[in-house]
């Protein structure tokens, strides 16, 4: 007989409500024992939660999906919230074990072992995992590193003054909390490298500074490493450390550590437990069932583990897990907004049904794992199109009714809710607005799902009807059910190359960019699928327009794709070529060198050629190519490149003429290297990648600030330019202002999705922003800033007359009001005026003409009158 | 790709421009032998007027100027419009009052319009060439990399001195610590430089552009008896000379700055003032004539 029917590993929301969940089993069996445990490594609940920033505000994304928890949750301060599940733990009466860390688990349903740090064991029938996937911090691996001398973490940089702290680490953490700290201690941070490699720009210049500047107390130990620990001995004295350098050891004296060496991903741990993972990633995670069971049968894997990172979703799943194993067969949470997804559809089938339809009919998801193709339905958009006025309004119609229909379920469901609450004596719930059911989209036959040139990554996939894909000047291709497009945008972030139009009665999954490269990473299969018709689709449209993409599928497979990160030279001016390029994303730089000067004579960009003259008579590289950004290009050998001109001789011209383009203007830079000068400059900043940057003539600026001011004007009173801080080179001054990038580098890891990027191009941040300074970390150029909601201003007509508050434009000094504290800081970025019809403020309100925005393209008009 | 004030949409407003002035002319010259040119005859009362109303556009720029939220046109366009419609002025004035002046109200508002178009000729001027001098001061050096190289000087200074003999250490120290950017009004805007420095046996003495303590350091050169004394020396003549480089354009740029901005000191309050003596030319003919 095991100890316990189910153990709950780790106790993070999800494992939270699992265990409780669990806890009520208990209570309505009157069971004189627990038969529930919840083992925690920590010392307190929520580990994650408890370290962030006091005060911090966590939200309760997303707003469409309700909870279904015996614990409470709702968006609130930190402390709100571990305040609330402590006291739930204790009402509800969990049983919890904290300190106990698992080593190993063992065994399968009805019968597993679970190895705790210290030899105990504990024995139970059911086990959930719910460890999330930060892992736990690398230690320094010496004798002591478990003591109170080292911390791994630190919440407060300002909580200690005039102590000796060594920072160990070389990351983004250890140089922010090294910086933190030396504004009141003596610092020494310890790099096991000799540069700081990993760190984002700002910290690397920060740390840099810090080191070279003697007023500040900070030095530097590189290529060292701690060898050994002198614990100190006694509370607030300082101990010492043995450091390995370069220059043999060295004793350092300090009060304490801080490490900051990353963490280790969970991985290893999921194998020793015999848990099989999909691919050989660190962050690969578990493949499970319906009931979240994975490849063990007993073991259940929620939350963060299970690929649901949001703590609502989490805490769903733990009270759901809990049902599964009490032999409940619940319909999980969001069944009724799949429903209200499907409820357009010409199809008298369960939602279920559905699902297993979809999925059946594309062969790239048939294989997916059930669970993942419900999450890739839910936050995917399904299109319906029809053919008729009738048929359009009647769809409408009922679209209206089926709102009508879920709103009032939802507000049911609330009321009832209440009405429990207000009987057992709970404190009333705070409900937020309901949100707009997500129905199924509908579509005219013959209307484009996008146009050409537009902005947007959304893939598409078709599951019933056609498409047609219309590229200018190139072939109609006709897409059957079961095939994919899209693609193109969203693996190189260029804008839609022609129109996509729909026929009638075609139904389509639209997937967001988010969705898609999450499946693309957990999925291997997926990923080579979408890249091999990428790579024909990308070929035809280079080489061969007049051909089916699908008869180039051979020759997609043996073209190869490379990655060249920033800098990396690709390659150089005198080797002999053998190959050509297509750029997939990115921006190249080519350079020629001549006596010892270097000069700058193009910079394709996406969906360009370079290099193809080593293809076309000269054997020889005449310039260097060197990835301006991260550059993703296609290598085309010779006898790939002369098969596609076999295939499509009738492409041969428009090539020639491209190439004469190319070597007019590297003509033209050769002979202006003043020119080629500020392109070179402009290239070395990572204009390179962006689509609209605010360059300013300083020939032509005189220094009002009307730019910055009227930014903040439109802006909620904040600036998302700084003029003074740009960098400047001949006459252009480079704005610290957002660029738009190809492909954003802030919208990488956004936990609300709350960036977006419009049609036209336009990348910006919507109300959902959490201010978890992602995106800013994320941003090489460091343009997004993270301010609390600046308080209102007088109006111009007050300000002019009476003098009173702050005039036009960003007031430095202004005080966050309560609400706004309460709020919490907030990422803010240009967002290109994307809603002014006269385009962006800076630019309308300069008043001598010395700001534009520009994209790579426009720099040969830029340096014209050099 | 970049269009300044003068050339906008084409020099669209210099042709405006012209048109007022050619008809302007016209008008004044219809007025006949009978009725001598005056304000007072219609054609003078036409002129007047337009002059009014351009004087009111003209001055609502400032408002234009702060109405970030407005949909509609460049504020470049603006300026354009403003320069060009502004410069007629002057013309379509002194039709106006066909040539008579005098110590009244009147001859008063004339003044003022003049001297506002005078400085906004001037503000025109400066807006127009000293942009390509901060340009060419900067050496594409942006302010704070030069604050930042600064420093470093500084600091190198301060190391090579410590090396010397106190008589230099003092000097070197004394020449850091009286270094002087900015000052007076006076002393910003022309681009003073009132350093000291306080040398051994001199006592304290005007270092401009770092003279004084360059030639110190170079007559203490030949003489030194110490070992490394002269590759310390050597050391602090190269940064002072660079410093002097470097507090000069400094200096230069907070001046051009200060005169970008200064010219709108005189402007905009002229322009307050002519448009009160307007109101009382215009309640004056109207009243009282």
């Amino acid at each position: 007989m095991a100890d316990f029917h189910i153990a709950v590993l780790g106790a993070g929301p999800a494992g939270l409500s699992a265990a409780a969940r669990a806890a009520e089993y208990d209570r309505e069996n009157a069971a004189s024992q627990p038969t529930h445990v919840l083992l925690e490594g920590t010392a307190a609940h929520a580990n994650t939660i408890q370290r962030y920033q006091k005060g911090k505000h966590v939200m309760d994304e997303p707003g469409y999906l309700d909870l279904r928890s015996p614990m409470d949750f709702e968006a609130g301060t930190r402390e709100v919230i571990l305040d609330d599940w402590a006291q739930g733990l204790k009402a509800i009466g969990v049983n919890m074990r904290t300190g106990a860390t698992v080593n190993r688990i063992e065994g399968t349903r009805g019968n597993f072992t679970i190895h705790l740090a210290g030899g105990e064991t504990v024995t139970a029938e059911h086990v959930i995992l719910s460890i999330g996937t930060q892992g736990n911090p690398r230690r320094l691996g010496v004798a002591g590193d478990d003591s109170a001398f080292v911390q791994y973490q630190l919440d407060d940089p300002d909580e200690y003054a005039d102590e000796d702290i060594l920072v160990v680490g070389a990351g983004d953490a250890a140089i922010e909390n090294a910086l933190g700290l030396t504004r009141q201690n003596r610092v020494t941070i310890v790099n096991r490298k000799n540069e700081f490699s990993r760190a984002k720009q700002g910290n690397l210049d920060g740390i840099l500074a810090a080191i070279n500047d003697p007023a500040t107390p900070l030095t530097c130990r590189y290529q060292s490493q701690v060898k050994a620990l002198q614990l100190p001995t006694a509370a607030g004295q300082a101990g010492s450390v043995i450091l390995d350098t370069p220059d043999g050891e060295e004793t350092l004296p300090c009060h304490r550590i801080i490490a900051r060496l990353g963490s280790i991903p969970p991985r290893g741990f999921l194998e020793d437990c015999g848990i099989a993972l999909p691919n050989a990633s660190a962050e690969a995670l578990p493949e499970l069932d319906g009931q979240y069971q994975c490849n063990v049968a007993g073991l259940h894997v929620i939350g963060a583990l299970a690929g649901y990172p949001l703590i609502k979703q989490a805490m769903n799943q733990g009270q759901d897990v809990v049902d599964f194993i009490h032999g409940k067969a619940v319909k999980p949470v969001e069944h009724p907004l799949l429903q209200v997804k499907f409820g357009l559809l010409p199809y008298e089938a369960d939602v279920d049904e559905v699902l297993a339809l979809y999925q059946q009919r594309v062969p790239m998801f048939a294989r997916m794992n059930a669970l993942a193709f419900r999450e890739l339905i839910l936050e995917s958009d399904i299109l319906y199109a029809v053919d008729g006025r009738a048929a359009y309004t009647g769809l409408e119609k009922q679209a209206r009714t089926l709102r009508a229909q879920r709103l009032d379920d939802i507000e049911h469901s609330r009321r009832n809710e209440d009405r429990k609450r207000h009987e057992t004596g709970m404190k009333p719930k705070q409900w937020r607005d309901i949100e707009e059911p997500a129905l199924t989209g509908i579509l005219r036959a013959g209307e484009a799902v996008y146009r050409h040139g537009e902005y947007s990554t959304t893939f598409y996939t078709i599951v019933e009807g056609e498409v047609t894909l219309k590229s200018p000047g190139g072939p109609e291709t006709r897409l059957q059910p079961g095939q994919f497009f899209g693609e193109m945008s969203l693996l190189s972030g260029r804008p839609r190359l022609g129109d996509a139009v729909v026929a009638p009665d075609t139904i389509l999954i639209a997937t967001p960019r988010r969705t898609m490269l999450k499946l693309m990473a957990a999925n291997g299969e997926v990923a080579t699928g979408i890249e091999t018709v990428f790579l024909q689709r990308t070929l035809q449209q280079c080489f061969a327009p007049s051909l089916s993409y699908t008869a180039l599928r051979d020759i997609a497979r043996r073209v190869e794709t490379r990655h060249f990160n920033r800098g990396e030279v690709i390659y150089e001016q005198g080797d002999s070529g053998d190959c050509l390029y297509l750029i997939r994303s990115g921006t190249v730089a080519l350079t020629y060198r001549e006596n010892g000067r270097s000069i700058a004579v193009g910079h394709p960009q996406s969906g360009e050629l370079f290099g193809q003259l080593a293809l076309m008579g000269d054997a020889v590289r005449r310039e260097t190519a060197r990835a301006a950004v991260r550059v993703e290009v296609i290598a085309i050998k010779r006898a790939e490149f002369l098969e596609l001109l076999k295939r499509s001789p009738d492409s041969v011209p428009a090539l020639q003429a491209d190439t004469r383009d190319q070597l007019l203007h590297a003509s033209r830079m050769e002979s202006v290297p003043e020119a080629s000068d500020v392109i070179s400059f402009l290239l070395g900043r990572g204009l390179g990648e962006a689509t609209d940057a605010l360059v300013i003539d300083e020939n032509l600026c005189v220094g009002c600030d009307n730019c910055e001011i009227a930014c903040a004007e439109t802006h909620n009173g904040i600036s998302r330019l700084n003029r003074k801080a740009g960098a400047r080179f001949a006459h252009i001054n480079l704005p610290i202002a957002c660029r738009h990038c190809e492909q954003p580098h802030c919208m990488k890891e956004c936990p609300p999705n709350a960036i977006h990027r419009k049609p036209s191009g336009e990348v910006f941040i919507d109300d959902s922003c959490i201010g978890c300074g992602n995106c800013e970390t994320n941003c090489p150029y460091d343009v997004i800033r993270m301010e609390y909601q600046a308080p209102p201003k007088p109006g111009l007509l007050q300000w002019l007359l009476t003098g009173r508050g702050h005039g036009p434009g960003e007031d430095a000094k202004a005080q966050p009001s309560k609400k706004a504290k309460a709020a919490g800081k907030k990422a803010v970025k240009c967002d290109a005026c994307k809603d002014r019809k006269a385009g962006p403020a800076c630019v309308q309100a300069c008043p001598t003409g010395a700001a534009v925005r520009l994209s790579p393209a426009d720099f040969a008009d830029l340096v014209e009158d050099l | 790709m970049y269009q300044g004030i003068l050339g906008h949409g084409g020099r669209r407003y210099a042709w405006w421009a012209a048109f007022l002035i050619v008809t302007s002319f016209a008008v004044y010259w219809t007025q006949a032998a009978s009725e001598p040119p005056s304000g007072g005859t219609w054609q003078g009362y036409g002129l007047g007027g337009l002059g009014v109303l351009l004087i009111l556009w003209l001055s609502w720029l400032g408002i234009r100027k702060r109405s970030y939220r407005r949909a509609s046109g460049t504020l470049r366009g603006w300026v354009s419009a403003h320069v060009y419609l502004g410069l007629t002025l002057p013309v379509i004035a002194t039709l106006h009052c066909a040539f008579q002046f005098g110590l009244n109200i009147h001859t008063l508002a004339y003044a003022l319009m003049m001297a506002v178009i005078l400085s906004g000729a001037y503000g025109l001027y400066v807006y127009l060439r000293f942009p390509n001098r901060l340009v060419a001061n900067r050496e594409d050096q942006s302010r704070d990399d030069l604050l930042a190289e600064l420093d470093s000087l500084d600091q190198t200074a301060l190391d090579a001195a410590g090396q010397c003999d106190d008589g230099v250490y003092g000097a070197v120290c004394s020449a850091l610590e009286m270094s002087t950017v900015g000052g007076s009004f006076m002393d910003q805007l022309l681009a003073r430089d009132r350093s000291r420095a306080r040398l051994p046996e001199r006592g304290l003495v005007d270092n401009a552009q770092q003279r004084a303590v360059i030639d110190h350091l170079v007559e203490r050169i030949p003489d030194t008896s110490r070992g490394g004394e002269a590759e310390n020396l050597r050391a602090l003549l190269r940064v002072f000379g660079r410093r002097a480089e470097l507090l000069k354009r400094l200096r230069r740029e907070l001046s051009l700055e200060l005169r970008l901005k200064l010219w709108l000191v005189f402007h905009v309050p002229l322009t307050f003032a002519l448009l009160a003596a307007l109101i009382a030319h215009v309640v004056a003919v109207f009243f009282y004539w």
